[in-house]
């Protein structure tokens, strides 16, 4: 069985300031690391192979050539092996543009593959869009904000349990399917050394456009429908107040104050 | 790709200071672009000597101008046996009827669902000209592939400008479906929009955990596609007088089409409202210290006539459910009051919560960022505080 794990790299964004005078970020300093909720459907997919020996859990990203270190940090967590889609064409892609490379890149490498995995969405794009449409592309059915999966026993179905605003629904896809992970239970594991040793063996394979069929036209900016027109600080926050240094007693005083004249008792 | 016009660049460098990712840098002979540049236009914008320029694709007015009106995903929820339109709606029907008055195109919501569908008249005294209904029994529920089949026949047929939805979780699920189906733009999760002056629809949405605002236009697809965050408009009061339309759209589907199915629900009892619609909320972060210590959180929440609610923190730690979280991997709220106790503000945090009216922070730390925004910040133990505020509001 085939199994894909479409990997983000992303700045850790908590670290991630706005020069207030030219209002865009700094990102000296700022690490660079596999975005979590992509490490989350990484998790899952070796707890399916775990349960299913015969997986081949290949991992996919795109970006810059230094997205390397992220798909590393996939093949130490336990993937088979790992593409890099990398080229100066496909920059500027919004998620239309990402996902049908992403899309291509499969068709082509991975055609007979069983599941597709995905993290919910990149913390620092945070669109949550590009997971289903590669799966309206590819015309797969699609599961999304998983916590646990398993295939079920005629290995033809998976089976999702998932985060819904009410609680938590069960759900099952025929495969081949595409699941997006909203948590895993394994949180941000460390690799061993083992680990590490023999991530090193594994193949690590660079695709570019020219090895997709993908008319330049459709690829990067030229290919998105969308496009950013202006990048700006968020409004400046309003100036509260801030009471420091007060008993117990006498802060809750304050709160009880605002609350009574603010009409909320 | 970025293009320099090298002759006319005066290597001011302010390209340089403008990147927002770092990708270009100024030597002494000429300006260079790394691959980590995403186009995104903002050195563009800022180089006085216009030497700078990204080729982009052009579509006729004449072709974009074929598709006309504002159309609204009604997205539906289950109430007492009834499915009746939830809050988020109300909110992008308020808006949508201010983009559609500047276009001078009609507001048009779109309900999908089973017989169970009622008070869709409040559609069009929220602001809608009229309602398209799509009935099936299949539609009774939400499943991906249903409602992405039937959205999208609706939206192909009718050729609207501009399409919403409200960036829950379903819409979240359903937008992408619907927008790759018809080769769409889509932006997600956007907190303004508005029209341009070329009648485009400019999509404003925070990046980089809220770090950064950017806007979007969508230039050669239509409809121009958006999920909005709930709770950033706000609903107009309904008129009763307005007019209801409602048409009928029949739709053909199948069960062999739908390919999920619902092997089990498992509803997490309820703390009260749901977060997202509270008109109070009172939310615990990790200064809490243990979830025993909730009990005084949720007292105060119950004293103000409010809800419980919590960060990441707290839920990863197994205190409260993940119903109750508020922020980017959670639910975005807009109570008239958010109380954040022991909650340090992390910017993942701050976008949940940041457009209530008024918010309360009370936090042992005096830095944490949460106070950048609280309209009253209270610097101190809350599990000192909680017990004496809770006296104080008792005696009232």
């Amino acid at each position: 069985m085939k199994l894909v794990v479409c990997v983000k790299q992303v700045p850790e964004i908590t670290n991630v300031r706005v020069n207030p005078e030219t209002g865009t970020l700094i990102r000296e300093g700022v690490a660079s690391i596999l975005n979590p909720f992509c490490e989350y459907a990484l998790d899952h997919a070796v707890r399916l192979k775990a349960a299913n020996p015969d997986i081949e859990i290949i991992a996919v990203s795109m970006g810059p050539p230094q997205a390397q270190s992220a798909l590393m940090r996939c093949l130490e967590l336990g993937a088979d092996r790992a593409i890099l889609v990398s080229d100066r064409k496909f920059a500027g892609a919004d998620t239309w543009a990402t996902a049908l490379t992403l899309a291509a890149v499969i068709r082509k490498a991975v055609p007979d593959v069983d599941l597709i995995l995905v993290g919910k969405q990149a913390i620092d794009g945070d669109t949550a869009q590009v997971g289903p449409e590669i799966a309206e592309i590819l015309g797969m059915p699609q599961i999304m904000y998983g916590v646990e999966m398993s295939l079920t026993p005629n290995r033809k179905r998976i089976r999702v349990k998932r985060e819904i605003e009410s609680g938590y629904e069960v759900l099952e896809a025929r495969m081949p399917a595409l699941v997006s992970a909203s948590k895993g239970e394994i949180m941000r594991r460390m690799p061993s050394l083992a680990d590490v040793l023999s991530a090193r063996h594994r193949e690590l394979r660079a695709v570019t456009a020219a090895d997709l069929d993908l008319s330049e036209n459709e690829l990067g900016l030229t290919g998105s429908f969308t496009q950013v027109v202006k990048v700006f600080p968020p409004a400046p926050k309003k100036d509260g107040l801030k009471l420091e240094g007060l008993e117990p007693a006498a802060a809750a005083k304050e709160i009880a104050v605002f609350l009574r004249s603010a009409g909320y008792i | 790709m970025l293009k320099i016009d090298h002759p006319i660049c005066n290597l001011c460098g302010l390209c340089q200071k403008s990147c927002p990712f770092g990708a270009i840098s100024t030597g002494e002979e000429k300006v260079t672009v790394d691959e980590r540049c995403t186009l995104c236009g903002a050195c563009v914008n800022v180089c006085p000597q216009s030497a700078l320029s990204i080729e982009r694709r052009q579509a006729s007015p004449e072709e974009l101008a074929r598709y006309e009106g504002v159309f609204v995903w009604t997205e539906c929820e289950d109430r007492e046996k009834k499915i009746v339109p939830r809050k988020v709606v109300y909110e992008l029907l308020t808006h949508g009827r201010r983009l559609a008055d500047r276009l001078e195109q009609p507001l048009v919501a779109v309900a999908l669902g089973d017989d169970r569908m009622a008070g869709l008249e409040r559609l069009c005294h929220q602001g809608a000209d009229r309602v398209i209904r799509c009935r099936h029994d299949l539609l009774g529920g939400y499943s991906t592939d249903g409602f992405t089949t039937a959205l999208a026949a609706v939206v192909a047929k009718e050729k609207p400008s501009v399409l919403l939805f409200g960036a829950t979780p379903s819409g979240r699920d359903l937008a992408p479906r619907v927008a790759a189906r018809l080769r769409l733009g889509l932006t997600a999760d956007c907190t303004g929009l508005a029209i341009d002056d070329q009648g485009q629809l400019v999509q404003t949405r925070p990046a980089f955990g809220g770090n950064i605002m950017a806007s979007i236009v969508t230039p050669y697809t239509r409809p121009q596609c958006a999920t909005v965050r709930p709770n950033v408009f706000t609903a107009a009061e309904p008129d009763t007088q307005r007019s209801v339309v409602i048409e009928e759209f029949p739709v053909k589907l199948n069960k062999a089409s739908i390919r999920t199915k619902v092997v089990e629900q498992i509803p997490t009892p309820a703390e009260g409202e749901k977060i997202e619609e509270a008109r109070i909320l009172v939310s615990a972060g990790r200064g809490c210290g243990e979830a025993s210590n909730l009990d005084l959180v949720r007292s105060l929440a119950h004293r103000l006539g409010g809800t419980l609610a919590g960060s990441r923190a707290i839920v990863e730690l197994g205190w409260i459910p993940h119903t109750l979280q508020v922020g980017q991997s959670g639910t975005t709220v807009g109570p008239d009051l958010y109380i954040a106790v022991g909650i340090s503000g992390a910017v993942q945090h701050v976008v949940g919560m940041s457009s209530s009216k008024k918010i309360i922070a009370i936090n042992k730390d005096p830095d944490a960022p949460i106070f950048k925004i609280a309209d009253l910040g209270v610097v101190g133990d809350a599990l000192h505080i909680l017990p004496k505020l809770l006296d104080a509001l008792k005696s009232d």
